[in-house]
């Protein structure tokens, strides 16, 4: 079915070709085929570099990572777009961050709080402005529990002290006031971005309760950690933790908040999912309250379980039972969506190519469901997400990096998957090539993926993606064949 | 219309760029010929001899305080003083905030767009903030903008070390466009052989001393009365200086793309003059202690 390390590297040096010398050059260190046995990636491929001019790269800014990614979520803050108009609007409630809540009144995610730079601002600083807009933001919505500054790229070139403003501020309205320094123009992808966030989250919020010993902890105390709760993911997550007897105390960042990010410290185990987003402050909570912190995976009924007693195995036996029970539980569900899809979607080849953590994550719901990854590719991994990426997939499987859009279309015309799982930028060009195609960082609008009603809606999906009648109607009568007739509905 | 000469004056800081500016302009316009000055100074110190002023309502804060810089007419920055000289200054933001060079963009292409060049005028002069620290203050010199560059110079050593680094982004613009090097202006701190000196770095760099502005403490005087030695004293010796100097730049055909000089040559003519000891390189790096060592030896 899938092609053996030797084809796939044949077909990365056919793909290289068209490029010029020295762009094929750097673009072969971005390309492999896979080898699971391998346990470091940083021989065998170059991650986390800048994306050449021309390649038309899917990655976005550090101010996409900062604002989009980590602090977006966050239900209670005001984070204020620090700049011109556009970068607040065009990232606004654009992730799927469900929170629960009244937008306005105590949560925030939905609305644009930009300073909204002119040319007068730029000139003469922004400072001012920004206190202003702080104090008037305070008394126009007084149940948000705290500010983020959001910087864009002008307060960077300007040299604007948001620090002092946001030391100042955070004194004048008595709430935490966090300056975040993810100028668009830093960094090589989004992933500075997240880095910067979580470093602003240690630096300004993280230590605030650290005196305050109110808090009545349980020896079942965890987090949830790198779970922006797109579609409701956090929650279908949260869902079994508390069936297995766990308390979680906070999540970070979907439908987050504050006080639960300044409790954190209480947990008796940080669960990290996205682990490129959030690996900076779990490590860093480990380092400073002795938080241990694990890797988990909530894609798929196989990962879960793995997950469930991986974590079970950090606490007693209560715990451990509790596990198995949940699992057992939920395991006639799974076999019955198993049974219901597997027969529709076995042998199915996918194509992957997100963002930081599901290209590797996602791997073992397809092969819950009898379907195969042939390829997976990350827009802003570094070289440690390969280094986990490799065991999970099957041997020779085509693994890319930063992909350029001409690999990306290249390799889907020589490997003719029956699906593509990417993001919105690529989504209408590999519809228009007539291939199914599901968008992986928004769920395509649908979720939750996470957990076991997470699984029931993705199986849903790939189907209704794969097996939707249209891509029949692509084909002329005469040029179908029978591989092409739609499978009976189970 | 005949073309408008646009000219751009250059220099390190404290030369006195903006009082030269003024005295010379005052000098054209004593001539009959119509000019306009802009300030491209945070400090908006370009035009006060020409109005009477302690300092022109700039651009950039009337835009602040109008909203944005679309609420602003020509009229309401564009003030005309001694000799119906017309004077806009940019503006810009205190020392240490927010990014005067913006400022300097955003004042010259309101101007552009309100046809503040369509007047009827002769000359255009950019008065220009001391260091050229970023494009803002190289945006005079781009495309379309002034085409003539006068360097204002003295016989100290890091005012010829400055004049050089103008030259130098100078010749970046030059080959790209239309900008040249019109020539030094050496505006005199009395050192020795000061104008000697100028006169062969200006021939090294491939240009001119275009005029040796002698000092003269009738400069101040007028200065304190917020006027030009042309305005204030018309019969004085230095105002025949000033109007020498407008009616050769009124003349001038000289206009080049520099050759700067490198470190060593700049240097080699430094030490011609006597400004600069002969380099010891034997003495580079060594502290006291280890001279002391070494005499004692």
């Amino acid at each position: 079915m899938s092609m053996n390390r030797q084809e796939t590297e044949q077909l990365i040096q056919e793909v290289l070709e068209v490029y010029p010398e020295a762009t094929g050059k750097q673009r072969a260190k971005h390309l492999m085929a896979n080898d699971p046995s391998l346990e470091k990636s940083n021989k065998c491929i170059v991650a986390n570099k800048k994306a050449l001019p021309g390649v038309m790269t899917a990655r976005g800014c550090a101010y996409a990572g900062a604002k989009g990614v980590v602090w977006g979520p966050v239900k209670d803050v005001l984070n204020i777009s620090h700049g011109p108009v556009g970068c607040g609007q065009f990232s606004r409630a654009g992730r799927r961050n469900y929170v629960t809540g009244h937008s306005g009144v105590n949560i925030f995610n939905d609305i644009n709080f930009t300073s909204d730079f002119q040319e007068k601002d730029v000139v003469f600083g922004g400072d001012k402005k920004l206190a202003k807009l702080i104090t008037e933001l305070d008394g126009l919505f007084p149940l948000a529990k705290g500010v983020t500054i959001q910087s864009e790229c002008p307060i960077g070139l300007i040299g604007d002290d948001i620090e002092a403003v946001a030391k100042k501020s955070a004194k004048d309205i008595g709430k935490v006031v966090v300056p975040v320094r993810c100028e668009g123009f830093r960094g090589v992808s989004q992933s500075l971005g997240h880095h910067v966030a979580n470093d602003s989250l240690r630096d300004w919020v993280l230590h605030e309760r650290d005196d305050d010993q109110s808090f009545q902890s349980t020896p079942y105390d965890v987090a949830i950690t790198g779970d922006y709760n797109i579609g409701g993911d956090a929650w279908s997550t949260r869902i079994l933790l508390e069936q297995m007897g766990l308390r979680v105390i906070a999540q970070w960042s979907g439908d987050g908040s504050i006080p639960e990010m300044q409790t954190t410290r209480h947990a008796k185990l940080n669960l990290l999912h996205c682990y490129r987003s959030m690996n900076y402050i779990s490590r860093h909570m480990e380092e400073k309250y002795g938080i241990p912190w694990l890797e988990y995976n909530f894609f798929g009924p196989t990962k879960i379980a793995e997950s469930l007693r991986q974590i079970a195995a950090f606490f007693d036996d209560a715990i451990k039972e509790n596990a198995e029970r949940v699992i057992a539980e939920h395991q006639p569900t799974m076999d019955a969506i198993i049974a219901k899809y597997r027969p529709r979607l076995e042998g199915k080849r996918v194509l992957l190519f997100v963002g930081g953590l599901r290209p590797r994550h996602i791997i073992g719901a397809y092969e819950d469901l009898g379907m195969e990854v042939i390829g997976a590719g990350y827009e802003f991994a570094h070289n440690d997400d390969y280094d986990r990426t490799f065991k999970e997939l099957q041997d020779g499987a085509l693994i890319y990096d930063d992909a350029t859009s001409f690999e990306l279309e290249s390799f889907v015309e020589r490997l003719k998957p029956d699906l593509i799982g990417s993001g919105i930028k690529e989504k209408y060009v590999f519809h228009k090539m007539g291939i199914p195609f599901r968008q992986m960082h928004s769920w395509d609008y649908s979720g939750p993926y996470h957990g076991y009603d997470g699984f029931a809606i993705f199986a849903r999906d790939m189907d209704m993606t794969i097996n939707n009648p249209c891509w029949q109607k692509l084909k002329a009568p005469w040029q179908r064949t029978k591989a092409d007739a739609l499978p009976a509905a189970a | 219309m005949a073309m408008i000469r646009q000219c751009a004056i250059y220099g390190k800081g404290g030369i006195g760029k903006s009082t030269t500016t003024q005295n010379l302009v005052a000098g054209l316009a004593a001539e009959g010929k119509k000019v306009m000055i802009v300030g491209c100074d945070p400090k908006a110190d370009s035009t006060r001899l020409i109005l009477h002023a302690k300092a022109q309502s700039t651009i950039m804060q009337m835009a602040a305080d109008a909203g944005t810089v679309e609420d602003l007419e020509l009229d309401d920055v564009l003030k005309v003083g001694y000799g119906g000289i017309r004077c806009v200054e940019s503006g810009g933001p205190e020392p240490g905030v927010g990014c005067a060079g913006r400022g300097v963009i955003t004042a010259i292409n309101f101007l552009e767009e309100e046809g503040a060049y369509e007047e009827d005028l002769d000359f255009v002069f950019y008065d220009v903030l001391g260091d050229v620290v970023c494009g803002g203050f190289a945006m005079p010199i781009r495309e379309n903008k002034a085409q003539e560059i006068y360097i204002v110079v003295s016989g100290e050593m890091m005012a010829m070390y400055a004049a050089n680094n103008i030259a130098k982004g100078i010749c970046k613009y030059a080959t790209s466009g239309k900008v040249r090097l019109a020539g030094l202006i050496c505006n005199s701190r009395k050192t020795d052989r000061e104008s000697e000196l100028i006169e062969a770095l200006a021939a090294k760099m491939g240009t001119q001393m275009i005029h040796f502005v002698p000092r003269d403490n009738v400069v101040q005087r007028a200065e304190i009365r917020r006027m030009t030695v042309i305005e204030y004293d018309p019969t004085a010796k230095q105002a025949d200086e000033y109007r020498e100097l407008a009616r050769k730049i009124v003349e001038n055909k000289k206009l080049v793309i520099p050759k700067p000089l490198t470190m060593d040559e700049l240097e080699e003519l430094l030490m011609e003059f006597g400004i600069l000891d002969e380099e010891d390189e034997s003495i580079v790096g060594k502290t006291a202690e280890a001279e002391a060592k070494l005499a004692a030896a």
